[in-house]
């Protein structure tokens, strides 16, 4: 029952940074002097049209842009009746975007769960990559198998993602014949489920997942090995060694469930900085998920669909963070349950 | 000191037992910090030469004018996309001195593209200390020399040229006093605001410390990149390029801030209880002094490696804006706005130079790992 106490506390929390976010998400929106509106109807009044300048102006009443700045804020997440009653992102409206003349649940539709699909896939491969590589490199340390996994995740580290995904994608077509750009091939876009549409989508996930992964499995992976390193300092493991236990079975039985907490906690740490990583991989790769989105809705001041699109990344890492809490809590019975740093 | 014949050392000055044995010893003991820090420094190899590579680098970076053969912007219409040239030494197994081959171009009708083929008849020799485009030396002092630049009706494009015709490697000089300065400044601005934040959460504690401490943990449970290119969109296209530049590495600055500032607050809450920290304040010394003269000097060297960690990922940051099209914008030249040409598979695959800016950006934040991994290590010189 305590473990049930401490997931409804962290979500309580994560509802209250989620709304602290939403703030700061609607006051970066609407940094940019003018917004999209107010800038096209300046254009169509420059160029004379004035039935466009009518449904512009409509628009404008329509999703309350020319009221003050906190009650469009109020509107937007739902807290305020807007011109038509309650509908705020809490309500499910996602608002309209102005760019592409549709509701934003529209545009965004697909790229949501592939969004979270391309991160989850990550996620796993940071474990199955960092886990045996960190054991072995601390279980041989210094020798060759240290030294070159220290170098692989030193270049895994400075190389730039997008970088990475570029110099992959050339070889992945080159040598393995892995297909260009996308998340499925062009002709399951749109279509319902099937085998070969997953199949399709798995082909597609290797080089994203590799390229968003490997930063955070080269981090987790020194980590990892610098905790094992530790504990096999230990005088236990002297005694288990002296009493003729094999090494791997040692190795798997003891110290590495102590150095196994801090690994699962650390995807807390690292989820934000990956999600970063997918949204500029998918742009660089052509990823059908949020972040392509995400950079037009920027560069043309779209601030619904931005907007929307901002909080969704950040509930992904609030969400992400919070299970890895729960987790963690799960599997160490010595951490306190409330307010872990309090 | 002479050598006996069985190769020991032996000191010459006459043996003085009135001399005390412990004055040796006291002298390792009341060197100053810096020393110890340096000595042990000195023995982390990798660190060593990362620091000396990358103070080199910076050393140069107002003199690139000099360095580079062209200027940033300067386009050579014939030569676009231009494959590397070489600097040979031997022309028909003579020693001729460093020299190029010129390169011909050819139209080739079935691709349309620029074939480029050098010309091994006619060795022409480079220049040095010649007239060239003007720059300005260390930002103040016109000049045009440079120290080589190519040959007459010839062209020197070390690492090929871009789709303008503008020399890469020229421009990677170039680049490099912005990549490497946006760094500097962002963290100097995630410094100064995580030292404060952080001393006074720390210091005061109470409702001010949890304040604060919610503000770091939401800012570092965000994703960075998605604020950065938000924050980046808002800064106006009418700025001009060095506002532009100077308020992205502002951006990168502020939300790197809340690692440094959560450092700070744990070590103060530790250190606040110090007795020192006690007879300071009975004495009257306001909190800003004890803060300042007693408090900070105790890490300020840990903080420092700290930053120095995190400078690669300001670095990244700044690529990956500018690579994107939303950090630094066209007639400024850093290694992201560069990486821009190479945003495609077809361009590398054909022109592969385009993508050479990497090479550098991969390097340097090596090189700061490295050297940030050094420092950390070397800190603590009382510890063995």
């Amino acid at each position: 029952m305590e473990i049930l106490r401490y997931a409804i506390y962290r979500f309580g929390t994560m509802l209250l940074t989620l709304w602290v976010v939403s703030i700061l998400v609607f006051v970066i929106i609407n940094l940019p002097p003018g917004d999209y509106l107010s800038n096209q109807i300046a254009e169509l009044r420059a160029s004379g049209q004035s039935a466009g300048v009518a449904k512009a102006e409509f628009l404008r009443s329509e999703y309350a842009l020319d009221k003050p700045l906190w009650q469009q804020y109020l509107i937007w997440v739902g807290f305020l009746p807007g011109p038509h009653g309650f509908s705020g992102l809490i309500q499910g409206n996602f608002g309209w975007s102005f760019e592409f003349d549709l509701p934003v649940a529209e545009i965004v539709g697909d790229t949501l769960w592939l969004t979270v699909l391309v991160n989850l896939a990550a996620v796993l491969f940071v474990y199955m990559v960092a886990l045996p590589l960190g054991v072995l490199a601390a279980a041989r340390a210094r020798s060759w198998v240290d030294y070159t996994s220290a170098f692989v995740g030193y270049l895994g580290l400075a190389t730039p993602n997008f970088l990475l995904a570029l110099i992959l994608f050339y070889y992945g077509h080159r040598w393995f014949d892995l297909p260009i750009g996308g998340l499925m091939d062009p002709a399951f876009e749109g279509e319902p489920m099937s085998w070969d549409k997953v199949k399709s989508i798995l082909i597609h996930l290797i080089v994203p997942t590799f390229v968003i992964g490997t930063s955070g499995a080269s981090a987790m992976m020194q980590r990892l090995r610098a905790n094992m390193l530790d504990e096999l300092g230990k005088p236990y493991v002297e005694t288990a060694v002296a009493k003729g236990m094999s090494p791997s079975r040692m190795l798997a039985k003891y110290p590495l469930r102590v150095a196994f907490n801090p690994f699962v906690a650390d995807i807390g740490n690292l989820l934000p900085s990956m999600i970063s990583g997918s949204v500029l991989v998918s742009v660089v790769l052509g990823l059908q998920t949020i972040g392509p989105t995400l950079l037009t809705a920027l560069k043309t001041q779209d601030l619904f669909l931005s907007g929307f699109v901002l909080m969704f990344v950040a509930l992904l890492t609030l969400i992400g963070t919070m299970i890895s809490d729960v987790l963690l809590v799960l599997l160490d019975p010595r951490i306190r349950y409330e307010g872990r740093d309090a | 000191m002479t050598q006996l014949p069985d190769g020991r050392y032996v000191d010459d000055a006459p043996y003085d037992p009135g001399a005390s044995l412990q004055e040796l010893e006291r002298k390792d003991l009341d060197a100053p910090n810096w020393v110890l820090i340096w000595r042990k420094f000195k023995t982390h190899k990798l660190g060593l030469v990362s620091g000396a590579f990358l103070l080199f680098c910076y050393l140069l970076l107002p003199i690139v004018g000099f360095i580079a053969p062209y200027g940033p912007n300067q386009r050579h219409s014939e030569h676009l996309y231009s494959p590397p040239q070489s600097i040979n030494l031997f022309h028909e197994g003579k020693f001729i001195g460093p020299f190029v081959y010129p390169m011909t171009s050819e139209a080739d009708l079935e691709t349309f593209q620029w074939v480029f083929k050098p010309d091994y008849q006619t060795p022409m020799k480079l220049e040095f200390f010649c007239e060239g485009k003007e720059y300005n030396l260390f930002g103040l002092v016109p000049s045009d020399t440079h120290l080589f630049c190519a040959p007459e009706g010839s062209t020197l494009f070390l690492w090929g040229s871009d789709r303008l015709g503008r020399d890469v490697f020229s421009r990677i000089l170039y680049g490099a006093q912005l990549s490497l300065t946006v760094g500097l400044i962002g963290i100097s601005v995630s410094f100064v605001l995580g030292i404060f934040f952080g001393s006074i959460a720390g210091y005061f504690g109470g409702r001010i410390d949890w304040v604060i401490n919610r503000v770091i943990e939401i800012l570092r449970s965000l994703p960075e990149l998605p604020l950065w290119l938000a924050l980046s969109a808002a800064v106006p296209s009418n700025w001009s390029p060095v506002a532009v530049f100077f308020i992205i590495s502002v951006i990168l600055g502020i939300l790197d801030w809340p690692g440094l500032a959560r450092s700070v607050r744990a070590k103060f809450l530790s250190l606040r209880e110090e007795e020192y920290v006690r007879a300071a304040e009975m004495m009257g010394a306001s909190s800003g002094r004890v803060i300042r003269k007693h408090l900070l000097p105790n890490f300020m060297s840990h903080l420092i490696a700290s930053a120095t960690l995190s400078i690669p990922a300001m670095i990244l940051g700044e690529t990956a804006l500018s690579f994107l099209g939303l950090g630094l914008r066209a007639p400024a030249v850093s290694w992201g706005v560069m990486l821009n040409d190479a945003q495609n598979l077809a361009n590398i695959e054909i022109y592969p130079w385009t993508a050479i800016p990497m090479l550098p950006i991969i390097i340097i934040v090596l090189a700061f790992n490295f050297l940030g991994d050094g420092l950390r290590d070397s800190l603590d010189p009382y510890q063995q």
